[in-house]
């Protein structure tokens, strides 16, 4: 009876704690996410507070949030969309992607990492945070821009991509042999092959699972198949060493139509539950005090990171025939990194990788989930001054030379 | 007119066009039903200027504001689209025996076929007036059916 009211009692606080600085994010107008983070970092080891009774229900619940993460994310978008963004914006998601792993696993090599490590790192500086990203075109009502159809295409690659980064990286953690490893990449190879097609030509079937969509729509009953289906899934991914959060990922693409839309309206909630207990979870296994010795490598990480993307999302949209002001702001849009990366970080501290991996992932996501929508918001006024000062250089000899007479 | 149409994967759709006068407009059909006007920038073509976020129900009354009078004009051409069937618009004269009576005084469409599918009063167009629609002079009433049974509601309105 003592242990079940000590975990109410954490569980109920921490929860509390997160919806009010939540709400104090959602006034500022920043993503709660770093605050998550920072909770996470206090109530954990060598923090403010420690949780001791919930910390079993907290790692389950973390694990869940990742499964929900990848749940939603594959929801978004259809197998239609993910085809098309791949064909349109292939060259693009392949610069976005080389340039910005590169930081990640240049910090690993010079830090002295090893090569796993070099992997994990890339992947974390490397992905964009779709759902940051997405808020940020909303709230600044840049959803008709032309440059926003370019930054989405570019999530949705970054998105395919990671279907095929999370198992290398899950079998590379698990074995680290390549031979084990290019296994169960090619099971998950398949396996992304086969849903895509599936998606493709027998979505119906496959909805039909969770949903019969002629009948009448029933939340409840779309809840419980919805995320019983991708926990089984997800569950049987791990068990092949594929990684659960990818066989979650498949599922939400594997579903469409009124049944994945119904999906996400009730899974988002919960997702929104989870994905704290995550980020919680997260910084609990941070220490704090192993925070200040990676914050340079982090501002340098974080500098380089802003650079790269904005140099992304700036060739992205000329390749769209955008102008000036429309290329930059494609490339302060795609700042934000967020959930993804710290699910990468996550799966690699709970290897073991490397002891100063986690705080420098956790450091890098808070810079980064604070400077992405800040980026996106102040690149017009600063990009207008920039252009205003250029087009006023070759003129001003004529009006500050001696006068002509 | 040409319509433009662009899929913002895990947003929705957007569709925009250029108005005569050189402006840009669209609207971003959500997944979740909303919908956002916007109107883009006349100095830069790439971006919005003004956003408007609208639910499910604003924007039907906005839709249902701006189409109307179409609704008029679309039916006048009904009868190139539909062999045989033609749309009708006949005044209430102040003599008619129907003016200041309900709708569905004048059996309309028991007694001739054709049915009433709008009345325009004051430029304003009132679409599927229902049974207890009460005529007044000078109404334009909105008929679609064969050119026979159009003109025998013409009939009507005028003798009874």
């Amino acid at each position: 009876m003592d242990h079940t009211a000590s975990i109410f009692i954490e569980l109920g606080g921490v929860l509390f704690c997160l919806g009010v600085i939540g709400h104090i994010a959602s006034r500022v107008g920043v993503s709660p996410i770093p605050f998550y983070l920072i909770a996470g970092l206090a109530f954990g080891q060598g923090g403010l507070l420690s949780l001791g009774a919930s910390e079993e229900f907290i790692e389950t619940g973390a694990e869940i949030g990742v499964v929900l993460l990848l749940l939603t994310l594959g929801l978004e978008y259809t197998a239609d969309e993910l085809l098309h963004g791949l064909r349109k914006q292939a060259p693009s998601g392949a610069v976005d992607l080389l340039l910005n792993a590169a930081p990640g696993v240049g910090a690993a090599f010079v830090l002295g990492w090893g090569a796993t490590a070099a992997v994990v790192m890339g992947g974390v500086t490397a992905i964009s945070s779709s759902g940051i990203i997405a808020k940020v075109l909303g709230d600044l009502g840049r959803l008709g821009n032309r440059e926003t159809p370019v930054v989405l295409s570019v999530l949705v690659i970054e998105d395919l991509a990671m279907a095929v980064y999370l198992p290398i990286l899950t079998a590379l953690l698990a074995h680290q042999t390549v031979a084990r490893g290019s296994l169960t990449l090619a099971i998950a190879l398949g396996a992304l092959v086969t849903v895509l097609y599936v998606a493709l030509k027998h979505s119906s079937k496959v909805t039909r699972l969770v949903f019969n969509p002629k009948s009448e729509r029933n939340d409840e009953i779309i809840l419980l198949r919805a995320l019983g289906l991708a926990l089984l899934v997800a569950g049987v991914a791990q068990r092949l060493q594929v990684s659960a959060a990818v066989g979650a990922f498949l599922v939400g693409i594997a579903l469409s139509g009124p049944v994945a839309e119904g999906a996400r309206e009730v899974l988002t909630p919960l997702r929104d539950l989870f994905a704290a207990v995550f980020f919680v979870f997260f910084g609990l296994h941070t220490d704090p005090a192993e925070i200040p010795p990676v914050l340079a490598a982090a501002s340098v990480l974080a500098l380089l990171g802003v650079a790269t993307k904005v140099a992304t999302g700036w060739w992205a949209a000329r390749r769209a025939g955008i102008a000036t002001l429309g290329r930059f702001r494609a490339g302060a849009e795609l700042v934000a990194r967020g959930e993804f990366s710290i699910v990468i970080a996550g799966l690699a501290v709970s290897a073991g990788v490397n002891t100063q991996l986690g705080p420098l992932a956790a450091s890098y996501v808070l810079f980064m989930a604070v400077l992405g929508p800040l980026a996106a918001r102040f690149v017009e006024p600063v990009t207008r001054a920039g252009m205003r000062r250029r087009n006023r250089k070759p003129t001003t000899p004529a009006t500050g030379g001696p006068p002509v007479l | 007119m040409d319509v433009e149409e662009t899929a913002l994967p895990g947003i929705g759709l957007r569709h925009e066009f250029n108005t005569r006068a050189g402006r840009r407009i669209g609207v971003v059909s959500r997944h979740k039903g909303r919908r956002d006007l916007v109107i883009y920038d006349a100095e830069d073509p790439d971006s919005v200027a003004e956003s408007l976020t609208l639910t499910a129900e604003e924007s039907d009354v906005l839709s249902e504001l701006l189409g109307a009078p179409h609704i008029v004009e679309k039916l006048a051409d009904l009868s190139k689209a539909f062999a045989g069937l033609v749309g009708e618009q006949i005044q209430i004269s102040p003599g008619s025996p129907y003016a200041g009576r309900l709708l569905g005084d004048t059996q309309a469409r028991t007694r001739t076929g054709a049915s009433i599918v709008a009345v325009v009063r004051d430029h304003q167009v009132l679409a599927s007036p229902r049974p207890d629609f009460r005529f007044e002079a000078d109404d334009v009433v909105v008929v679609v059916g064969t050119p026979d049974n159009t003109s025998a509601v013409a009939d009507l309105f005028r003798t009874g």
